[in-house]
């Protein structure tokens, strides 16, 4: 029958083909003119104003050490968090559940969340005064202090974005049959041997898809750090968000865009060539 | 010393009784089946024995040591999954030698392992494959090559062959059967092909139902089954049962007459079905043949014996029609009675 009509599974992806034409690659295309144009002519202006602007090496800088600060300390903490959900026999999915809860609140709020902790006046400093730590309330999002700063973006970070990481490497480990594990234990592998010889590599689907999404999202952060940091942390998509906004100039912040795709692409490029999947070494 | 003792193992999963109340004796070098339908808790006791899952009660000493509550790993065994548990991201090699890597052997011994175990099981010419590249029967033997490489003092195999045409399992089940008595290992197979329990064993354990039926040499097993289920277990075609009247202890089957264990009421006939011969009727049993079929090396008769159902077997020379009545004469020797209610067989005449 399918084999008469061949036609059909292309007729029935059709519509979804057309959907992504028109609302990705289109503004894609105008964005990526916007950038390297001028007035109808291509230049690179824009480039230029982009990248002779005062925060313009500070938000690069800041965007790359919260990714490689955040991203690991995800995937650490997502394996963790899911070997031990593994080990679990009953109550699984309600800490599973419990875990889960920061995907469902939108970065802003989750910034919102932890502004109400670092704020001058938040719990963070109730509390250490209240145990004696402190004289006075302490500044923690200041231009001052970029280091607490720094790592007040940090955590609230990882609150809000280890959950995907956890969901994608819990599916994943999900995948492995417990006889894999159990004939490693039976030839005298360690716990440590088997989760590096045996689970680390037979996740490896799931550890590259969520290394790729958490990375790429993690470029992109923005209203965590607006939340909590203001203009203290420049970031690349909040310095766009200024050039389209405050600066009204669509062209510059048509530029970071473009960066920040560049910068995505390559991370996910080197993810794929670094954290190759095999589909022979698979089960 | 690699004797195995396993002392009244009970296991239940929820509420429901996996096994209840298992004991064998295994002798150092002794090769024991368990042989048993499926389902009825041969792949539990194998894990428990190995450590990968806990019993529920009883002990399990291993070289007079007790290993309740040590890792699989300090039990000194090896293991034949019954899904193979190949890793799928190692090369065929590289899995032969993942014991003796786990062992931190040096190379050159580790290579000659991995070789001898690779010719044993024909799987030479794969070693830098990937198993999913292999077909089932193909990982199971890398599965057995694993085992076998490291050279276990005790070897458990779940269904180590299953997966093998007829003609490469009779060869393997040779080969295996050699190496392992040469190196003296200590070794439980799990099968449900009574063929194989039969041609490797030393004994066979007949496992139903969550407990050990009965544990014999093959002959024993064979010739005097505990109780009515080994009895239908064991053989092809299996035991026949015959429930037959007890007059002032003697069963008549035609002329012939047989002391039997029982004063009175019934007792039933455990008849091996190639242990009759063709006799005039009215001699011994008279079976109504429904069905006569020469199978070559042998004929195989299906009906009824006392309006009961039978299969028996005479040689391939005989000729009968179907529908034909034939008288069968019984060897003595050879029967074995049981009791009606319980099934249990009373013991074997001296
Ligand atoms: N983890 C488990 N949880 C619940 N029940 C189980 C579990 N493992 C086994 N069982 C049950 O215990 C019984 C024995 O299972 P087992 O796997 O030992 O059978 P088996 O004799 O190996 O059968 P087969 O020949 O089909 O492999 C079965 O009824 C099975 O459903
Ligand atoms: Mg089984």
């Amino acid at each position: 029958m399918t084999q008469s009509r061949p036609w059909i599974p292309y007729a029935l992806i059709l519509p979804s083909v057309v959907f992504l034409g028109l609302l990705f690659i289109v503004p894609l295309v105008q964005t990526i003119w916007l950038a390297v144009s001028d007035n109808g002519t291509p230049s690179l202006a824009n480039m230029t104003t982009m990248v002779s602007d005062l925060n313009f090496g500070r938000s690069v800088l800041n965007t790359f050490l919260l990714t490689l600060a955040v991203v690991p300390i995800q995937i650490v903490m997502a394996l963790t968090m899911g070997s031990m959900v593994a080990k679990m026999n009953g109550g699984r999915e309600t800490i599973l559940w419990i875990w889960t809860i920061p995907l469902g609140i939108s970065d802003l709020a989750a910034g919102m969340v932890w502004l109400s902790i670092l704020q001058n006046t938040g719990y963070l400093n109730s509390i250490l005064f209240g145990m004696g730590l402190i004289e006075r309330q302490t500044a923690w999002l200041t231009y001052q202090t970029p280091v607490a700063l720094f790592i007040g973006i940090a955590i609230a970070e990882i609150w809000r974005g280890t959950a995907i990481v956890m969901i994608i490497i819990v599916a994943g480990l999900n995948q492995v049959p417990k006889e894999f594990k159990e004939a490693a234990e039976i030839f005298g592998a360690s716990p440590w041997t088997r989760f590096t010889r045996i689970t680390l590599p037979l996740i490896r689907p799931a550890l590259q898809s969520a290394l790729i999404l958490r990375t790429v999202l993690a470029f992109e952060v923005f209203a965590v750090v607006y939340a909590l940091g203001g203009r203290n942390f420049p970031v690349l998509v909040g310095e766009a968000y200024n050039w389209q906004n405050q600066n009204q100039n669509y062209g510059v912040a048509a530029a970071y865009a473009v960066l920040i795709m560049v910068i995505s692409l390559a991370a996910t490029l080197v993810y794929l060539k670094v954290v190759k999947v095999d589909p022979e070494r698979l089960p | 010393m690699a004797n195995i003792v396993i002392d009244n193992i009970k296991k239940s999963f929820g509420a429901f009784q996996a096994l209840k109340g298992v004991s064998l004796t295994i002798k150092d070098g002794e090769f024991v089946s368990l042989l048993g339908p499926s389902g009825c808790g041969k792949t539990t006791l194998l894990r428990i024995i190995a450590g990968l899952e806990t019993s529920t009660s009883g002990d399990i000493r291993i070289g007079d040591k007790s290993v309740i509550g040590l890792p699989p790993k300090d039990r000194g065994l090896a293991m034949v999954f019954q899904n193979y548990a190949v890793f799928p991201h190692m090369t065929v090699y590289e899995n032969v030698a993942f014991g003796l890597r786990m062992q931190k052997a040096d190379d050159a011994r580790v290579k000659k392992q991995v070789e001898k175990a690779a010719g044993l099981l024909h799987i030479e010419a794969y070693l830098d494959r990937y198993p999913n590249k292999l077909s089932g029967g193909q990982r199971q033997r890398v599965a057995v090559a694993r085992a076998l490489a490291v050279e276990p003092g005790v070897l458990l195999m779940d269904e180590p062959l299953s997966n093998l045409d007829a003609l490469l399992r009779l060869e393997m089940r040779t080969e295996l059967k050699t190496v392992l008595q040469e190196a003296g290992t200590t070794t439980i197979y799990v099968t449900h092909d009574q063929t194989e329990a039969m041609g490797l064993s030393d004994r066979i354990a007949v496992v139903h139902d969550g407990r050990i039926e009965q544990v014999g040499t093959p002959v024993e097993v064979y010739n005097h089954p505990a109780t009515r289920f080994v009895g239908g277990f064991i053989g092809n075609p299996p035991m026949n049962f015959i429930t037959m009247p007890v007059t002032n202890g003697q069963v008549a089957a035609g002329s012939q007459r047989f002391a039997v264990p029982a004063q009175g009421g019934e007792i039933v006939l455990g008849l091996r079905g190639e242990t009759v011969e063709r006799a005039p009727t009215g001699q011994g049993l008279d079976m109504e043949v429904r069905v006569a079929e020469p199978m070559g090396s042998h004929l195989l008769l299906t009906g009824s014996i006392l309006g009961q159902p039978a299969r028996v077997i005479l040689p391939a020379t005989e000729t009968v029609k179907n529908g034909e009545t034939v008288g069968l004469a019984l060897d003595p020797k050879r029967l074995t009675w049981l009791s009606p209610e319980s099934g249990v067989s009373y013991p074997a005449a001296a």
